[in-house]
């Protein structure tokens, strides 16, 4: 008899595409566990961040591919009903050929709201339910109670993908590499998961002949790395942009990212809201006060309701501490 | 007890608890200080406003107490530098959106939010505030909501919702997702001030009617009556920092007159009226079976309910007018007339629990002779100011009794208060006069309580009366729906917009509970309990008021009677 699927996703190591990085194997070995009348499934291809969009490029080329992923799923937990939860963009583009692909199966297409960054799974569930733009308190857990309290299978576009790849046995340890920012050759890149950023800019003929700092695993709340800093797989989303360290400014930059964190966090908690208003508020004063600035990320950090506040400060923490030294040196 | 018993270390002491509880509920059993703002009992824990972080044992980073439930054997530390600077520093981002207007403020000097501040010592001047420039709003002659001070936790949202009125909408402005009143004409305010109870940050207040009784009282040409409801006899002492659930009608009544009151009088004797009016409707409907189910229409955040979201049950509705409108009419009529003052010159105000009641005064539909019956509503919270800016102590009052003709009430026009008070009391009269003899037992302890609705089914002779109880108007929806399926499911259905009757009225002091309403609720049934007379029917006072006053019908109607009407929504931004 041929090998299950999630036992072919554990012998893989494939971990969640999303940013998170959690073992798909165990996150569907929990949801066929769970007990529940009806299971649901969740496709997030809600891509959120600036600077990813390896999961468009996805969509673009192999959507196939993603939904045969979703009927591993369908058979592996023994759920009803899957959604697609799509960004607005990407629901416009890719939604029509995607019906046509699904056909008749019950998958459902869900158009995510404009202005929230909504990545976040019990975001996705309260929406999909048509409540309000709120993280859920967890524990529960999705995998018990989810979607309409269901136990719920949520993965990224990326990993379904991967999953039918796995499947197929045509899994050569890869992921989508979204390479952008002061580049030659901007794109999405498949490349070993072992690849170091250096080698992924090599390997694409984009590593940059001036100084630069990378923001690698998200536009927004990626790390920011310096050139000595590069030796290692790039995290999180997989993406990898480059800054100009003559042309960079990095109060603008810091800027945009708390604009961006601003309008897409749901306002729920204090620190996210009020902290990042306050992070935007000195960036664009160009001021930082560097005592105050510190006590807000560690508030972030410590005290936020869900992970994107609690991710927050990454960039922040990052560019600041390159800002000294870039002054510092100079 | 269905949940196991747990064994949990708060600060190194240890406490029993049972499984499903949240720490944050356990350290409040036990009187451990958490700081929160955001937690209501009432409500769902939001962990928005994240000060009752605390640190468990073995476990990474902190968690709210509000929302972590607690296991067995958890230890659990709610104090530590680290745990203080980010409360601090979650104070001071508090502070930067909410501008501070503490001198007017509905919370007053009992702010909960201004005390963690001196406690953290916070800056709160640390940032410009946020949401200067943030609009008011106006919610019909009630509601005051001033956007500035809100602190985005959401509570009014879930409390509308649990109201099934659903006015307020959380909508994107400026990248911030915020509270608002909403555009949809299918949804409107009905008043009950249960937002303001939810509100932590004073954002949500009633609209402010101390200036106008100010006014009236330094007018030499104006005669200030004022009248007090059933409810606020057990709720105005805690503006005091009295004991909750102490009766202070006699020192309210004394420092009335001390603000300029030519007269005092007591809404419970109407109570009455409205009790005698109501059972006679009642027992008319029941005997021609027809308008049934009769329901209660003293709640006028109910009436307003009824009369925009469900218009077809405005049939049902009681004509009996509400006991402050009542005495209000008798007031400008029956008194003025014996004591010889031109109804044109006195001027009444109602001390009332609620905020709604000052919607209900502006009901042209009550007008008497050209008047209105209620010039003006304070609420409770409004009294205490009032009587503060006087620098009336009333912990330091003398006892006084209120003045005739409107002085004692029986006992039943005091349970109005509480949730099942109205139908207790019209209970007693009903069966009193269907059976035609002394009742053996006065209390129908079987339609009092906290719960949100009771059923009860009461025998009298051959009629079995199946009477239906709601408190809040999420809980009235509910008995709504159930009758639209059956209507038959009930005769008599009294409902209350808030939580526990009047004694839990958006115009109460703050705080307010469960285990407050509870106390408040108890204190009313104990005046009950003293009172020799506790039958609206064989109250001395009613009966000369129909002997001397309601002798036809067309008066007892013009005084005691009215009509409702379906609304259009009234609160358009």
């Amino acid at each position: 008899m041929e090998t299950d699927i999630i036992s072919k996703l554990k012998e893989a190591n494939l971990l969640g595409r999303g940013g998170a990085g959690f073992p798909a194997a165990l996150k569907w070995e929990l949801v066929k566990k769970a007990e529940g009348e009806k299971k649901y499934i969740i496709c997030n291809a809600s891509e959120g961040e600036p600077n990813v969009f390896k999961d468009r490029f996805i969509l673009e080329h192999y959507p196939q591919e993603v939904l045969n992923g979703i009927d591993l799923a369908f058979e592996a937990i023994g759920a009803a009903t899957a959604y697609i939860y799509l960004k607005h963009e990407y629901f416009q583009k890719y939604g029509g050929r995607l019906k046509k692909l699904i056909g008749n199966k019950p998958i459902v297409l869900f158009e995510k709201p404009q202005g929230y960054i909504a990545g976040e799974e019990t975001v996705i569930c309260n929406l999909i339910e048509g409540r309000r733009m709120e993280p859920r308190q967890r524990p529960p857990f999705i995998s018990d109670k989810g979607l309409f309290q269901c136990p719920t299978l949520m993965n990224n576009v990326e990993t379904f993908y991967f999953a039918s790849k796995i499947n197929k046995g045509e899994y050569k340890n890869t992921r989508f590499y979204s390479v952008n920012g002061e580049v030659k050759k901007p794109g999405v890149y498949e490349l070993p998961l072992q690849a170091t950023i250096e080698q992924v800019l090599n390997e694409t003929n984009n590593y940059p002949q001036f100084d630069f700092l990378a923001q690698v695993g998200g536009g927004a709340v990626g790390e920011i790395l310096s050139k000595d800093e590069l030796g290692k797989p790039a995290g999180g989303a997989g993406s990898i942009t480059i800054y100009n360290l003559n042309k960079i400014d990095c109060y603008k930059l810091m800027e945009n990212w708390a604009d961006f964190l601003l309008n897409g966090n749901c306002d729920k908690c204090v620190p996210c809201r009020e902290g990042i208003y306050r992070i935007k508020e000195m960036a664009a004063k160009k001021k930082l006060n560097k005592e105050d600035i510190d006590l807000i990320f560690n508030d972030l950090e410590k005290a936020s309701f869900c992970a994107l506040g609690r991710g927050a400060p990454t960039a922040f923490r990052g560019l600041i501490s390159k800002m000294e030294k870039i002054q510092n040196g100079k | 007890m269905e949940n196991k018993e747990i064994k949990i270390k708060i600060d190194g002491a240890e406490y029993l608890a049972n499984e499903g509880d949240t720490i944050l509920q356990i350290a409040r059993k036990n009187g451990v200080k958490i700081p929160s703002l955001c937690y209501h009992s009432d409500l769902e824990p939001k962990a928005s406003c994240r000060l009752c972080l605390v640190a468990i044992e073995g476990r990474k980073g902190f968690f709210t107490s509000c929302s972590t439930l607690a296991e067995d054997g958890m230890n659990i530390s709610t104090d530590s530098p680290e745990i203080r600077e980010l409360r601090k520093k979650n104070l001071e981002l508090l502070f930067a959106q909410h501008i501070e207007r503490c001198n007017s403020c509905v919370r007053g000097v009992n702010c909960r939010f201004l005390k963690l501040a001196k406690e953290y010592g916070v800056d709160l001047k640390k940032y410009d505030d946020r949401k200067i420039k943030y609009p008011n709003f106006q919610f019909g002659p009630s509601i005051f909501f001033n956007s500035s001070k809100c602190i985005d936790c959401r509570n009014c949202v879930e409390m509308c919702e649990k109201q099934a009125v659903n006015f307020f909408d959380l909508q994107s402005h400026n990248s911030f997702i915020e509270t608002t009143p909403t555009k949809d004409p299918k949804r409107d305010c009905v008043y009950c001030g249960q937002c303001i109870i939810h509100c932590p940050s004073g954002a949500l207040s009633e609209v402010d009617s101390v200036p106008d009784v100010e006014h009236a009282l330094a007018d030499k040409d104006k005669y200030v009556v004022f009248q007090i409801a059933p409810s606020i006899r057990t709720t105005l002492g805690e503006e005091f920092g009295m004991e909750y659930g102490v009766n202070v009608t006699k020192q309210t009544f004394a420092a009335l007159r001390r603000v300029g009151a030519a007269k005092v009088f007591d809404v419970s004797v109407a109570a009455d009226v409205t009790t005698v009016e109501e059972a006679n409707e009642l027992i008319e409907r029941v005997t021609s079976k027809k308008g049934l189910p009769m329901f209660t229409s003293c709640c006028p955040a109910w009436v307003k309910f009824v009369e925009f979201y469900y218009p077809e049950f405005i049939p049902n509705l009681t004509t009996v007018r509400s006991p402050q409108t009542i005495l209000g009419g008798l007031t400008k009529t029956y008194f003025a007339e014996k004591e010889k003052v031109d109804p044109k010159k006195i001027v009444v105000v109602s001390i009332m629990p609620c905020t709604a009641k000052k919607y209900e005064i502006t009901r042209k539909e009550f007008d008497v002779n050209g008047l209105k019956p209620i010039d003006y509503v304070l609420t409770t919270r409004e009294l205490a100011r009032l009587l503060k800016s006087h620098d009336i102590d009333l912990k330091e009052m003398p006892m006084e009794e209120g003045d005739i003709p409107w002085d004692s009430p029986t006992g039943a026009g005091i349970i109005y208060g509480a949730t099942g008070g109205v139908t207790e009391s019209a209970l007693r009269t009903a069966v009193h006069k269907l059976c035609g003899q002394k009742l053996e037992k006065i209390d129908f302890k079987q339609v009092r309580g906290m719960e949100e609705t009771r059923e009860a089914t009461i025998e009298i002779n051959d009629i079995r009366l199946k009477i239906g109880i709601a408190n809040g108007l999420g809980n009235a929806k509910k008995i709504l729906e159930e009758i639209k399926k059956d209507p038959s499911k009930y005769d008599y259905v009294e409902i209350m917009a808030c939580y526990g009757g009047c004694i839990g009225g958006g115009g109460q002091p703050l705080p307010t509970n469960k285990e407050i309403r509870q106390k408040r609720a108890q204190g009313l049934y104990n005046i009950d309990e003293t009172k020799e007379v506790r039958l609206a029917d064989e109250s001395g006072t009613v009966e000369k008021l129909y002997k001397e006053f309601f002798t036809d019908k067309n008066i007892i109607h013009k005084i005691c009677h009215t009509h409702y009407s379906q609304k259009k929504k009234e609160n358009k931004f």
